[in-house]
């Protein structure tokens, strides 16, 4: 450990955990502006994502969610890619999965229309990073501003097919037929024994979540490409005397980060609506932003920083149940908190950590 | 013939005045070398603190005075991240953009108890549209009359404040000393520090100059063109006006025109709406919706002319290596 910097532990577990502590803190505040205890509003909050089985199976799906949009956001982190589009990515990643569906699901079995959906979301998810990504890579266009307009565009496109193309016939509400069983994923608890999760709807693509952080965290430490990743998001100048591409690299990567984002949609589709609707996504594409920031990148951070804030979702419905003074706006408000401290004010409490590990540090080093 | 064009860019106007001041707000900022993607929260935190100010007091004015209070403070959040401890500007947009989100819905409820709404505002609560003089003499004087009637008087003081503010914005950054440093610290804020002036204050500065023009526009939105506030009314009208920023290139005059022809295309997609045009036939609203993003996306691909950012804007400013 060299001076002025922490150990490990302390930068992945220790300073996340200070942030959410004083993003929690401040939330505490509003609940009490508000006129409710705070401490039973956590206890609820805990309970209805934890204690009971239905609870955690709402818990898991929304977590599903924010597994693939954290994943998406910190994949393109690594390269120092910013990519907050993932919310346009997810949607039109929808359309993929609705496709293959609404084309297989009257022929076939679902596992047979899964492999396709998954594709699919994936393929339509990199196809609407693919511009941002080419403009960034080739035109020197900011891949934020320019991920930032994709998502209205996709808006205004899905919201057009929806109305105009896909809608179910006499019908005037914006949505496509609902599925039949071929394009319904299995619920887990039909799939595992003896787990029954009620009337929540955590299906397979939970099971597919994890084979995707699986599969980033080989991509990322494992192969020749995450570490090209890896080296251009360090330092892009050394990156191209080491002669990688930052062109191959920059559409590479968003287009991973983009299918990752769109296969967000498998879990609300496929797994949940059985049915393409308009605004299905709801925001799960901003919030990747705070799982991968707190997650520090790292599927297994993310993997915890999406149940975190899929107990925020479950919890904080449960909340604004039991206590009607409290709407579910509450958990956009924690949600902000989270990604303002341990995003924006990441650098907050760091020095003060640094000076206080300096501290404890320097009796050991004087013995060695 | 003229009716409908008067009408449409009579709408225009009342559509445009908000994502200018926006964009306004944006280009101090953003010139300063602070991005901000949060000029929707902080419209939104604004129209909300304007419509419950001007709902429980009946003064539009008090309102005015809150909106400005609550965005101020919004972008000061902003500055206190992304100045003081160098945090990620994007990040801490996103954050201020769903702070206002849950907020205004959540103290809307508890406050009013009307789903996230404020009480609707009458009388004095409301900017009334002014009249200029001679308008209703000069309505008969063909075309002139009906434009100045129509078009250019008729307005609430805000669209007025908003237009004055282009000319204002022109001449505090390109002629007089704050703005030569505000825009010197966006592009060289080691240069400006060399000199002897504080980049942070400096910045703040800017950021706050932002709030006071972001809660402008959002006062505008539920005090002046609906009466009361609404959930989630900006409704994306911070990023449009963030299109339009970059789409003028970060000058105060073609933000105007930027505004205009995004409140055009605005005005034009609510006439629009299940009607015939000749030789196209109907035009889908959402492809309209959809054009000024579209644009921007153009321009900056650099195919009509190129969109230079300030050189340092998205970069903290460290005084020394540590």
């Amino acid at each position: 450990m060299m001076a002025g910097q922490m150990p490990r532990w302390a930068d992945y577990i220790l300073m996340p955990a200070i942030n959410v502590a004083a993003a929690f803190f401040v939330s505490g505040l509003v609940v009490l502006a508000i006129g409710e205890n705070p401490f039973d509003a956590v206890r609820i909050l805990v309970w209805g994502a934890f204690g009971w089985n239905e609870g955690i199976g709402f818990t898991l799906f929304y977590a599903t969610n924010f597994i693939f949009t954290g994943l998406a956001v910190a994949v393109a982190f690594h390269a120092s890619l910013f990519n907050i589009g993932g919310e346009g990515q997810a949607y039109v990643g929808g359309l993929g999965v609705a496709l293959a569906c609404l084309a297989l699901d009257r022929f076939v079995p679902w596992w047979v229309t899964m492999p396709l959906a998954v594709a699919g979301a994936a393929a339509f998810g990199a196809a609407w990073a693919y511009i941002p990504a080419v403009l960034q890579a080739k035109r020197g266009s900011h891949v934020v501003i320019t991920t930032i307009m994709f998502n209205f565009i996709a808006a205004s496109l899905m919201v057009y097919l929806l109305v105009n193309v896909m809608a179910k016939e006499g019908s005037m509400q914006p949505e496509t037929r609902t599925f039949e069983d071929g394009g319904r994923l299995p619920l887990l608890d039909t799939i595992l024994p003896g787990v029954d999760f009620g009337s929540a709807p955590a299906n397979l693509s939970f099971v597919i979540a994890l084979l995707a952080c699986l599969f980033t965290w080989v991509l990322i430490w494992r192969t020749r490409l995450g570490y090209e990743i890896r080296t251009f998001g360090a330092n892009q100048t050394a990156a191209v005397y080491a002669g990688i591409s930052p062109v191959r690299i920059t559409i590479v990567t968003m287009l991973i980060s983009g299918g990752l984002a769109g296969m967000m949609a498998v879990n609300e589709i496929m797994g949940s609506q059985h049915r393409l609707l308009i605004e299905f996504v709801s925001g799960y594409g901003f919030v990747g932003i705070a799982v991968a920031l707190m997650g520090r990148s790292h599927p297994l951070g993310i993997v915890f920083a999406a149940i975190l804030f899929g107990m925020l979702y479950q919890g904080g419905a449960e909340l604004a149940f039991e206590m009607p003074a409290i709407t579910r706006d509450m958990i956009v408000v924690i949600q902000a908190l989270v990604i303002l401290f341990a995003g924006a004010l990441e650098h907050m409490f760091r020095p003060t950590l640094i000076k206080l590990f300096g501290i404890l540090s320097a009796p050991a080093s004087r013995a060695a | 013939m003229l009716d409908t064009i008067i009408l449409i860019l009579d709408s225009t106007v009342r559509l445009s005045t908000p994502l200018l001041l926006a964009a306004l707000a944006g280009l101090y900022s953003e010139r300063s070398g602070v991005f901000d993607i949060g000029l929707e929260g902080k419209m939104l935190g604004a129209a909300f603190a304007a419509g419950a100010a001007a709902a429980v007091t009946g003064s539009a004015w008090i309102g005015l005075g809150a909106g400005i209070l609550v965005s101020i403070a919004l972008a000061l959040v902003h500055g206190f991240a992304c100045i003081t401890h160098r945090g990620n500007q994007i990040v801490s947009g996103v954050a201020i953009n769903f702070l206002a989100i849950g907020l205004t819905a959540l103290l809307g409820q508890d406050w009013f108890r009307q789903g996230g709404r404020t009480p609707p505002v009458t009388g004095d609560a409301r900017f009334g549209s002014i009249v200029l003089p001679f308008a209703d003499s000069l309505r008969d004087v063909p075309v002139v009359g009906g434009i100045y009637a129509e078009l250019l008087s008729g307005h609430n003081i805000l669209v007025y404040i908003a237009f004055l503010a282009v000319p204002f914005t022109w001449w505090v950054l390109f002629r007089t000393r704050f703005g030569l440093r505000l825009r010197a610290v966006g592009e060289n804020p080691a240069a400006v520090d060399t000199a002897g002036i504080s980049v942070t204050w400096l910045r703040y500065r800017a950021v706050i100059c932002t709030g006071i023009l972001c809660g402008i526009a959002g006062t505008y939105l539920s005090v002046a063109q609906s009466a009361g506030f609404i959930k989630d009314m900006t409704a994306g009208k911070g990023f449009i006006a963030l299109a339009a920023l970059i789409f003028a290139k970060w000058k105060p005059v073609p933000v105007m025109f930027a505004c205009l022809l995004f409140g055009f295309l605005d005005a034009a997609a609510i006439r629009l709406q299940g009607q015939q045009v000749p030789g196209i036939g109907e035009v889908p609203v959402q492809a309209i919706q959809a054009l000024p993003y579209i644009l921007t996306v153009v321009l900056l691909a650099g195919f009509i002319g190129r969109a230079v950012p300030p050189k340092a804007g998205g970069t903290a400013y460290v005084k020394e290596r540590s």
